[in-house]
């Protein structure tokens, strides 16, 4: 999609910044997307006025308010369904729908893998801290079983969802995973998502420092984030660790953790990235992978080619409207069965 | 050569098509209809079908009808009562008994009148040999017979051949009327196109039926109903549904944007879904979405983006949709939302029509959440209605319900095609690029809406959402000054609608002992009963509103001007309940009926005489 592109390097982050003060907390992991995001739009080659950001509710959803481009605060998990018909009435525009767990994975659920698997052009950051963060700590669908907040004094007894196993299994076609203390990985992801033809979904694992602080702290500190994340490259093979000797192979079509130089294994038996895969077995087995046994995939983990909605959508339009003979309104009125009374 | 039969003239007959769901009745409804059409006639229809797709055959629940009501006179409704009724089986004639005159003619397919029959449609006694039946011109036709052998030369199995009885119905119905059967033919041409067998077929059953009528002795007076008297111009057989989708259609052209649908399977709403997904070469894009929200929803976002947004419902998707409709209030984005009313509350009667959800269309959000409310008041006029929503929606930047009903949706009358030329202009009050005194919630200060900043214009990047916003910057505030002042500029600039709408008319004098108070589909049959009346020298007069929010400015002047007020509506009095708030000093009588029926002439007009002789009970 044209997206009225225009040549990168012509906007600054400058741009995008408008004066008004940002209200979530301080050393909330929101502020790095933020600024991750005025930094890459620039790099997007879109024109400033064709940004558009849709939001839900929550502390995520706070987001156009921070940003100079045209925005959308929605209502509670319907960020997904406005963006539908902001994108298909608009293909032009770069849209892009901030979220969060409770709105995303709750109470929008439906919305969130219907525009999944219809495909629709638009970038999607969930912010996941596995939290209710506005409402003051009250358990999400991503809490991790067994955490105790105010609605689980005694702990969650709920199987929390992965997005990214929603994702597949809505047949989406774009999912990355970053965490908000890399914007570096950050920038690169949410480029690459960017330029997705297609639904993309980037999970930013994102602290809460009020209601969930450090959640993801066994991901993501800075001892051990080198055993326990994989940062995924396209065509390159599965290595992680701080000694980066650990790899990713298949044995008998099931994932497992190796070292290269034990037990004969060498970089050519382990997993070789490939994103675009159009099966996305691999993708599904890379989004499940967790702690204690595996690393958690970061990074693009599917990056597949599919038809997006919205083109098609215009594509159809265009083509009724090169054939047909009902031109206007005044044609279709006098189309079919019409019965002409004179007066006598 | 047949007999020589009587012919009489009729200012209107009502002819009632009822058989199984799968017996093809609707088809020869509409092929009776659009006949009629083409000869001239008014015409009024309204189809009455089960909610299930084939519910067990020969059973009073699978009935399904079609009534068509014919006239040199104008006709309004699709009559209370047949003159002629086809009954294909023994359940359509119980369905039907009480739905037809004394006298009337009854054309029964012999050959289903058996045991087996009777026992699935209730009845205990043959209907045919008890005294049920006296008083009415009964034609046993032995049309499934009749429709096998004719049928045999095409070589059709007899499932097919079956299918081919509506139109020896419709056959004898050609001569019954002193149709050309020609037009018949036209008909079946049309429809079955490039399969000539069946076209054969058909033609040749039509024919069958045809002689038949024409040689029995229990036929034996025809009727002649002459082209319509008053109406001149192109016409078209039009039921709401469609004419819904085409006002929107000619809104969004009128106005210079594309039409964007947002939407989800409901009965009886979906047609126009359907509809709208086939005009995509008008530069329209329906989207059905996965739920009555995101219907909603992308239209919202549609509008967000520039386009006429519309979405289109029943009262429980409505009930869904009052979150989102809050957000098109306070984000004052324009957007028409069609409720098709059906009978409720929860799934109710998908199928059959009520006036229940007013309230939900006035009050039924969070917040002070006003929204103009409009009504359609016949099948045709849901073009005029569609098309004033879509204009109020967009010159006012506010959302407008626009209410239809089942009875309307899918009835049908004559429509007299207009051009597009002569509809009222449609303004947007769109920003220009870059232009600095841009502000969000800046007000026009006639109308009071705010103005419409496209995503893709330059220099008018801008934030709206569901959080209060300051007046004029759009800034989000929790400020309570600011939110009074936000209130009231939503409220006013709604309330402002009244300098824009057309004032009420009255039917009949200004004054008088008793007006009658309708509002949306039941205009049909109360301004017949009304009409009548007035034609007996009562004093009597009919106001039907199709401005509901706001009220038109001369309400109360037309209130005042009676003697006594009935509020009638197909529901428990949620209008009259409106009125009473808004007009203190005035007493408003109620006549209300919840069946999943609209009202009947007859039962209206015993209705108004009862009050106008001063023997109405209040409060019954």
């Amino acid at each position: 999609m044209a997206e009225g592109k225009i040549e990168t390097g012509t906007l600054t982050r400058q741009d995008f910044k408008l004066d008004t003060t940002v209200k979530w907390c301080a050393g909330c992991g929101a502020h790095a997307v933020l600024s991750t995001i005025m930094n890459a739009l620039p790099e997007t080659g879109v024109k400033k006025e064709n940004v558009v950001f849709v939001s839900g509710i929550g502390c995520s959803s706070r987001f156009p308010y921070y940003i100079n481009a045209y925005g959308f605060h929605s209502l509670h998990g319907r960020a997904s369904a406005i963006a539908s018909g902001v994108k298909t009435a608009n293909p032009n525009l770069s849209v892009w729908v901030m979220t969060g767990d409770g709105d995303s994975m709750a109470i929008g659920g439906n919305h969130f893998i219907h525009i999944i698997r219809r495909n629709i052009n638009v970038n999607i950051i969930l912010f996941n801290n596995k939290i209710y963060g506005l409402t003051k700590g009250q358990y999400s669908p991503t809490t991790p079983k067994g955490s105790i907040t105010k609605t689980s004094p005694d702990g969650t007894i709920e199987n929390p969802f992965q997005p990214g196993e929603l994702t597949m299994g809505a047949q989406g076609t774009f999912f990355a995973r970053v965490v908000d203390s890399d914007p570096k990985m950050m920038k690169d992801t949410i480029l690459k998502a960017a330029a997705h033809r297609g639904t993309s979904v980037v999970e930013v694992l994102l602290n809460c420092v009020i209601f969930a602080n450090d959640v993801h702290k066994s991901i993501t500190g800075k001892d051990v984030r080198d055993d326990h994340q994989i940062f995924l490259r396209h065509g390159e093979p599965m290595i992680f660790g701080k000694e980066r000797n650990k790899g990713i192979r298949y044995n008998c079509n099931k994932m497992e953790v190796v070292t290269i130089g034990e037990n004969g294994i060498t970089e050519k038996d382990l997993i070789v990235h490939d994103a675009t895969d159009p099966d996305d077995s691999t993708h599904y087995n890379l989004v499940r992978m967790g702690l204690p046994e595996f690393p958690v995939a970061m990074g693009v983990v599917r990056a597949a080619e599919s038809t997006v909605f919205e083109s098609l959508m215009h594509d159809q339009v265009q083509e009724a409207q090169k054939k047909t003979k009902l031109k206007t309104v005044d044609d279709l009125l006098r189309s079919g069965n019409t019965f002409r009374i004179d007066d006598e | 050569m047949g007999k020589n039969p009587k012919i009489v003239q009729r200012e209107d007959v009502v002819v009632k098509f009822a058989g199984d769901s799968g017996d093809g009745m609707q088809l020869t409804g509409s092929q009776f209809s659009d006949t009629s059409a083409f000869i001239g006639n008014d015409l009024s229809t309204f189809p009455d079908y089960p909610s299930e797709i084939r519910a067990p055959q020969g059973t009073v629940a699978g009935v399904s009808g079609f009534q068509v009501h014919i006239g040199h006179k104008e006709v309004t409704t699709p009559g209370d009562q047949a003159d002629v009724l086809v009954a294909m089986n023994p359940a359509a004639l119980k369905a039907n008994m009480k739905w037809i005159k004394p006298g009337a003619t009854v054309i029964i397919d012999i050959d289903n009148f058996d045991n087996k029959h009777y026992k699935k449609a209730g009845y205990e006694e043959d209907p045919l040999h008890d005294d049920s039946l006296e008083g009415y011109n009964v034609v046993k036709a032995p049309i499934t017979n009749l429709t096998r052998d004719t049928a045999k030369q095409f070589g059709l199995d007899q499932k097919t051949a079956d299918k081919t009885r509506n139109q020896f119905v419709a056959g004898m119905l050609y001569w019954l009327f002193n149709r050309d059967i020609k037009l018949g033919e036209d008909f079946l041409k049309d429809k079955f196109k490039s399969k000539e067998n069946l076209v054969k077929a058909n033609m040749a059953v039509l024919h069958a039926g045809y002689n038949y009528a024409e040689t029995i002795e229990a036929l034996s007076t025809t009727f002649l109903v002459d082209p319509v008297k008053n109406k001149k111009g192109l016409f078209r057989n039009m039921t709401g549904n469609l004419a819904t989708a085409w006002g929107l259609l000619a809104a969004a052209e009128k106005a210079g944007l594309k039409l964007f649908l947002g939407s989800y399977p409901i009965t009886p709403a979906t047609e126009i879904l359907q509809e709208i997904a086939k005009r995509k070469h008008l530069g329209a894009v329906a989207f059905q979405a996965e739920d009555e929200i995101a219907g909603i929803c992308s239209a919202i976002g549609a509008s967000f983006v520039g386009r006429l947004a519309v979405t289109t419902t029943s009262g429980p998707g409505l009930a869904l949709k009052s979150e989102a409709i809050g957000l098109a209030v306070i984000t004052e984005l324009p957007l028409v939302i069609v409720n098709v009313q059906r009978g409720g509350p929860s799934t109710g009667l998908p199928t059959k029509t009520e006036q229940s959800d007013l309230m939900q269309a006035l009050y039924g959000r969070n917040g002070e959440s006003p929204a103009i409310v409009i009504a359609a008041s016949t099948p045709a006029n849901c073009f005029d209605y569609a098309f004033m929503a879509a204009k109020l929606a967009v010159e006012h930047m506010t959302p407008v319900i626009l209410l239809t009903d089942s009875y309307l949706a899918n009835g049908s009358e004559l429509w007299n095609i207009p051009y597009t030329k002569d509809l009222p202009e449609i303004t947007p009050p769109l920003v220009a690029d870059n232009d600095e005194t841009y502000q969000p919630y800046l007000r026009d200060p006639e109308k009071m809406n705010r103005f419409w900043a496209i995503p893709g214009q330059e220099g008018l990047r801008h934030r709206v959402g569901g959080l209060e916003k300051e007046d004029v910057t759009g800034m989000v505030s929790h400020d309570p000054m600011n939110h009074q002042v936000m209130v009231t500029n939503r409220q006013k600039k709604v309330e402002k609608v009244a300098d824009y709408i057309p004032q009420l008319e009255i039917i009949g004098e200004p004054t008088g002992d008793l007006l009658v108070i309708g509002w949306g589909g039941t205009y049909g049959g109360l301004i017949s009963a009304v009409t009548d009346l007035q034609k007996t020298g009562l004093s009597i007069s009919l106001v039907q509103f199709n401005y509901i929010h706001p009220l038109p400015k001369n309400t109360e002047q037309v209130f005042a001007g009676f003697n006594k007020r009935i509020v009638c509506e197909i529901n428990m009095g949620q209008f009259a309940y409106h009125l009473r708030s808004k007009f203190q000093q005035y007493e408003f009588l109620q006549h209300n009926k919840v069946q999943g029926l609209p009202f009947f002439i007859a039962e209206l007009k015993e209705k108004f005489i009862e009050i106008l002789e001063g023997n109405h009970q209040p409060n019954e």
